[in-house]
């Protein structure tokens, strides 16, 4: 199908990103990889007036570390993010989260920025930087990742504000993603996150509700020496997910409950 | 407002002025006129679609032609050297791995971008990596079979018999 | 007698080289100039009524070249879309299916106005700007609720909302009381959505000058097509073209005409320009006929040492908002639902509902899936009532002796179930499978296996009975075999594969009868310009059985010419003369030959070296009237594990055992098992067409929420044959293209509902998707109300 009309311009730096979005106002749209925000316009449910493609900004793709912390620029692509050396050696979970989003097209293509700028319940990324305390960076300022998923596609993210960078703890410990879908290349129905670090547990599920959700009931409870069968069945303290085609909120409350058990368990 | 597009394709360059909202897909299909690339689905889900751009497999309905500015594509047209089938469309051909044949040249093209990356899959990898491509004609057994096949032709290990194969995660 | 060396064997495809290279040629392919390009606006809505549109907006939009709603059509095209009686010979309502509608839209897609632009992107931006006001209207997308008395109306004109209620055979209570063990239960076949990677598309070049038009469009039956257009368009078939080029897959659903074949073709003569319009994904799930979207109501009924006694099916079928052109063929699937088995007694009734929802209409296996699947499960719920091995109940109820006349009076023409069966238990290793089963459950891993001993009905058909079921059309084939004065040959026949490898396999066919190479023989298919008079298409695993017969035929109409001929140049009589791998020799001077191709030259020659009463040339037509349809069958087993704690359904193996009678190509018959494997176990695991209930509305139009599965989601079939010719045609075969989907669901849904037998589940319906598997088996170990499980754990 067949997108609306819109106008184009290519930015070359982050600033001009920024004054370009500006121009445009409220209708228009960041393009980095596109696969989020295409398929919407391509089904016209998503009708922006103008496109600002960020692709050529150079520097925005960096994948570093400094110090405790890695730096994941928001153009990087989940196929480098699941093939860096360093994301590999640092943040594994991160790297193998990448490797699992959608399929090798839609990797060489898809964006750390877009993902989590785009806010989708569904998405992956999200989890692992709410449970790891992550910083979302933008043009304008820092975000902690608990107060930068507001709602399903919501985030505090200004019109002219563009995510250059997300920043996240060095973790190398014992770590688990547990992506439960139907067909290999779908979003998660239900995903549980599992890291050891600092001496403790963050635990993550995705798609259990319209933002990214952590755990911390299952936390304290490993925390309290809980062995993860018995930890895990807080997993859904608290949740209240809304049903969809593939699962019923019940469902989904087991689910959450199951995978976090296995995502400990199977940490290594 | 059309825009200035100069992409490379097969080895030959085109300069177009396009709208940004032409599909890639479009682009090559209507204006540069290879019609090879097939759609088959409107979400980015069947692969039919997919070329390489600077050599990395990619879905062209979900890429605005302006996009590929200044980009590498090949497309299954440019796959054969010098009247010469890729071991790729040769194996396809010799293991029966098409049948109505509309999905064939993306599954060629993602193939061709998994062996870059490995070129000696095992069964399992073969699938996963063509997780982003369907087929409704073929159930995959023979699709798998040619890259296999291909990966072999190509400089590989000889493709290892007997190996076992079930699907999972 | 000519030696076989092109039927039987592994010949690679002809098609591909094109096909690998990025020259198919399909519909999108074909440009012409000045073509104006279609969007169609369509209701979103499953019922309203359509009070106005308004053009104003879109008429003014950039490149609109016309827009044309249901009054510029009703003077264009005549009549309604065709619907077969099929095997329903009492209709009720069959509600009149005009290709646009009028006043009043009876499914979510149904087309309201057409939009033409000189290109597509303009076409879709000037649809999004018409506005139509419509009137909601109560709508029912449930096959139950619509029969029910105080029903919405699928139509609003309509007094209720049955579409048709057949009895083949009526009930025998009496007999059922005869057996010591009964079961009931309900067979749900949800709705799918064919999903061809390649959508439908049409191009029409109406000639006002010339008055004829030529159509482009992926069609599994061309010269069916050009037939629907000839009653509806003005113009005589022999002023139609149709010519669908390579088809990017059918499964049935680019058989029937749809609305857009008439108004594509009709909007061509209406703006006098060529008119093109390509399927987007959306549209194909809202608006190219589904397939099933059935349930059966099954009473079966055996003696205690297993002997089958009775079966009662009653087969609930949803039309949709308008009854399929073949719609109501999928009630064969009462005709076979006894199966491979000796029955007492069978009786069934077909019942089609109107419902608010996409028409349905045949789909890959088309009633026989449904059958083999009633069947089937019947047999697995039989033998655990009975406590018998499923495996033992089958071996005992088999059909032995052939030809076999079913409960329907139906003739299987040849059948070795039981060899298929040995086969497919030996190569999947049953005992120890049934012993690793046993060990696993004892630590909650639960395998699962389950049979699926089908047979089917096709190579459709005989005359007699497909003139009656189509409304007057036999469904024979042609072929005509015309060989040049080079010696080369061309052969045209009605089939159209789309996937099935035709132009080799039948041209295997041809090259063995004729003696002629193979590589100088060219098929032609898929234009109606060519070839005999007229053709029937691919679908019903037809092409082989009934097409490849009449290019047999055709052929042996020209070695029989040629022999005459032969004859009279060697001064020989004809009875002396024979026919050996293509060339001719008289009885004990087998150094003097001359081949075939030396005699079709001399064919050409001069009036007075041919015998007399001989006309030039060396071709013919034939038409293949099959004396009964053929009858394929099998043994398929899949091995299931089930993750009791996920409810997550994974397929380890799966063992196709068929049996196609004699083989062309056997690489082919393969690869048409293994897509038909594929998209039963899609069935029976992942996909369905949802509606809500509530609004009517689809929530699976796109494929991110219609699951057709990827590589990953199947293991490698394993395949196996055995090889009973047909006694139905000379050359002993079958047909297979359907095979896999008809045994699939069965043998995968048995073996799910094996794995969960420990918890006392006997049955559940498709697709078992794992919120289903799992809500059975927690409903099962009756857990607290909190939701919470019971201890088992297990990675």
């Amino acid at each position: 199908m067949i997108p609306a009309a819109f106008e184009y311009a290519r930015a070359s730096s982050v600033d001009e990103a920024a004054k370009l979005l500006d121009q445009y106002g409220e209708d228009a749209k960041v393009l980095a990889g596109g696969h989020s925000l295409i398929p919407l316009m391509r089904l016209r449910l998503a009708q922006p007036k103008a496109l600002v493609d960020i692709n050529g900004i150079k520097g925005l793709d960096q994948i570093k570390v400094e110090g405790s912390k890695l730096h994941v620029g928001a153009l990087a692509r989940h196929v480098d993010i699941q093939n860096s050396e360093v994301v590999k050696d640092k943040l594994p979970i991160l790297a193998e989260v990448a490797g699992e989003v959608g399929d090798n097209q839609v990797r060489n293509m898809g964006t750390m920025g877009g993902v989590v700028a785009h806010a989708d319940a569904a998405g992956d990324y999200p989890t692992i930087a709410l449970i790891l305390d992550a910083e979302i960076v933008t043009n304008k300022r820092s975000i902690a990742a608990k107060d930068f998923f507001k709602d399903l596609f919501t985030t505090p993210l200004a019109a002219n504000e563009i995510v250059t960078e997300v920043v996240f703890p060095v973790a190398d410990g014992p770590h688990k993603y547990i992506k439960f879908r139907r067909r290999l290349f779908d979003w998660a129905i239900v995903g549980a996150a599992a890291q050891k670090m600092n001496g403790g547990w963050r635990i993550g599920l995705t798609n259990v509700g319209p933002t990214p959700v952590r755990a911390k009931a299952v936390e304290d409870a490993l925390q309290n020496g809980a062995k993860p069968e018995e930890a895990a069945q807080h997993a859904s303290d608290g949740l209240n997910p809304s049903g969809d085609l593939r699962a019923s909120p019940e469902y989904k409350k087991h689910l959450s409950r199951v995978l976090t058990r296995r995502a400990i368990e199977q940490a290594t | 407002m059309k825009h200035k597009v100069a992409t490379t394709v097969n080895g030959r360059r085109h300069e177009h002025e396009v709208e940004p909202r032409l599909l890639l897909v479009h682009y090559l299909r209507d204006v540069v006129g290879l019609t090879g690339t097939h759609i088959g689905c409107d979400t980015s889900q069947c692969g039919a679609c997919t070329i390489l751009v600077d050599g990395k497999a990619v879905k062209s309905c979900t890429m605005f032609a302006v996009q590929a500015e200044g980009r590498n594509l090949t497309t299954i047209e440019g796959m054969a050297k010098d009247g010469q089938l890729h071991p790729l469309q040769q194996a396809f051909w010799d293991e029966h791995g098409l049948q109505c044949g509309y999905c064939t040249p993306g599954f060629i093209m993602a193939a061709a971008y998994l062996l870059s990356l490995n070129p000696n899959p095992t069964d399992d990898e073969i699938r996963k990596g063509l997780e982003g491509n369907l087929c409704r004609c073929t159930g995959y057994v023979n699709i798998i079979k040619s890259v296999k096949s291909a990966a072999a032709a190509m400089g590989g290990a000889p493709a290892r018999a007997g190996e076992k194969s079930v699907a999972g995660r | 007698m000519a030696v076989t060396t092109m039927i039987g064997a592994k010949i690679h495809r002809r098609e591909d080289p094109r096909l690998v290279s990025g020259e198919g040629r399909f519909v999108d392919d074909f440009t012409l100039p000045n073509t104006a390009h279609v969007a169609f606006v369509r209701s979103p809505y499953a019922h309203a009524l359509i009070k106005t549109i308004d053009l104003t907006a879109a008429s003014k939009s950039p490149g609109v070249v016309a827009i044309y709603t249901h009054k510029d059509f009703a003077k264009a095209i005549a009549g309604g879309i065709p619907v077969a009686p099929a095997f329903v010979a009492e209709k009720k309502h069959v509600p009149n299916r005009f290709p646009i509608a009028d006043k009043e839209a009876v499914y979510q897609g149904e087309i309201v106005a057409v939009v033409l632009a000189d290109d597509t992107y303009q076409a879709v931006d000037a649809a999004n700007l018409i506005d139509v006001d419509y009137e909601q209207l109560p709508a029912v997308t449930d096959l139950e609720k619509a029969l029910e008395p105080n029903s919405p109306r699928v139509h609003s004109a309509g007094q209720d909302n049955l579409a048709w209620d057949l009895t083949y055979v009526p009930d025998d209570p009496a007999a059922m009381k005869e057996a010591d063990v009964v079961v009931k239960e309900r067979f749900h076949h949800q709705r799918l959505a064919p999903t061809s990677i390649e959508t439908r598309g049409v191009l029409a070049d109406y000639s006002s000058a010339d008055r004829n038009v030529t159509v482009w469009m992926s069609s599994q039956n061309p010269h069916l097509m050009r037939f629907y257009l000839a009653l509806a368009i003005g113009l005589p078939e022999s002023r139609i073209r149709v010519i669908s080029p390579d088809v990017g897959g059918g499964f049935g659903s680019k058989c029937p005409p749809h609305p857009e074949d008439y108004l594509v073709t009709a909007a061509s003569r209406l703006s006098g320009r060529p008119v093109k319009w390509i399927e987007s994904r959306t549209e194909a799930i809202h608006g190219t006929a589904h397939g099933r979207g059935e349930f059966f109501d099954v009473e079966a009924g055996a003696k205690k040492d297993g002997t089958l006694v009775a079966l009662k099916v009653t087969q609930y079928l949803d039309a949709g908002g308008y009854v399929g052109n073949l719609g109501a063929f999928q009630g064969v699937a009462c005709l076979l639902s006894g199966g491979a088995y000796r029955w007492k007694h069978v009786s069934a009734r077909t019942i089609g509902v109107l419902t608010n929802r996409v028409p349905t209409d045949i789909y890959r296996g088309a009633g026989r899936p449904e059958a083999t699947h009633l069947c089937e499960r019947t047999m697995d719920l039989l033998a655990g009532a009975l406590k018998m091995d499923p495996v033992a109940l089958r071996r005992k109820n088999f059909a032995t002796e052939f030809p076999f006349t079913n409960n329907f009076g139906l003739v299987y023409d040849s059948g070795n179930y039981e060899g298929a069966l040995d086969k497919a238990l030996e190569m999947v290793g049953y005992e120890k499978l049934r012993r690793e089963q046993e060990e696993g459950r004892k630590h909650g891993k639960y395998l699962g296996i389950g049979f699926s001993s089908w047979i089917e009905l096709c190579g459709i058909g005989p005359s007699g009975p497909t003139a009656g079921a189509t409304g007057g059309i036999g469904l024979v084939e042609s072929a005509q075999v015309r060989v040049f004065p080079t010696g080369s040959v061309a052969v045209y026949v009605g089939t159209h594969s789309h996937g099935q490898g035709h132009d080799t396999t039948f041209t295997q066919i041809a090259a063995d009868t004729l003696g002629i190479p193979y590589d100088m023989i060219e098929l032609h298919h898929g234009d109606t310009a060519e070839g005999p008079a007229f053709g029937y298409g691919t679908y019903g695993s037809r092409s082989l059985a009934v097409g490849g017969m009449a290019v047999h035929k055709a052929s042996k109409k020209v070695v029989h010419k040629a022999r005459k001929l032969a004859a009279h140049i060697f001064e020989a009589a004809e009875d002396d003369v024979v026919f050996d791998q293509g060339q001719f020799y008289v009885k004990g001077s087998p150094d003097k030959r001359k081949g075939i191709g030396e005699i079709a030259l001399a064919s050409y020659g001069a009036g007075s070296s041919l015998p007399p009463e001989m006309e030039h040339g060396l071709e013919a037509v034939a038409y293949f009237d099959p004396p009964n349809f053929v009858w394929p069958f099998g043994t398929h087993i899949a091995v299931v594990d089930v993750d009791s704690e996920t409810g997550n359904v994974e397929l380890l193996r799966y063992i196709a055992v068929d049996d196609c009678g004699n083989i062309i190509n056997p690489m082919i018959v393969e690869g048409q098992v293994h897509g038909g494997v594929a998209q039963g176990v899609a069935q029976a695991l992942y996909e369905e067409v949802v509606y809500d209930d509530e609004s009517g509305q689809m929530r699976t139009g796109t494929l991110t929420d219609y699951l057709v599965p990827t590589a990953n989601e199947f293991p490698t079939f394993e395949l196996g044959r055995t090889i009973t010719p047909s006694e139905t045609n000379e050359l002993g075969v079958k047909g297979i293209g359907e095979a896999g989907t008809i045994a699939s669901s069965a043998a995968v849904m048995n073996a799910v509902c094996d794995a969960l037998s420990p918890f006392g589940i006997k049955h559940m319906d498709m697709p078992a998707s794992p919120d289903r598997v799992w809500k059975l088996i927690h409903a099962a170990r009756g857990a607290s109300s909190d939701g919470h499980d019971g201890k088992e754990a297990r990675k």
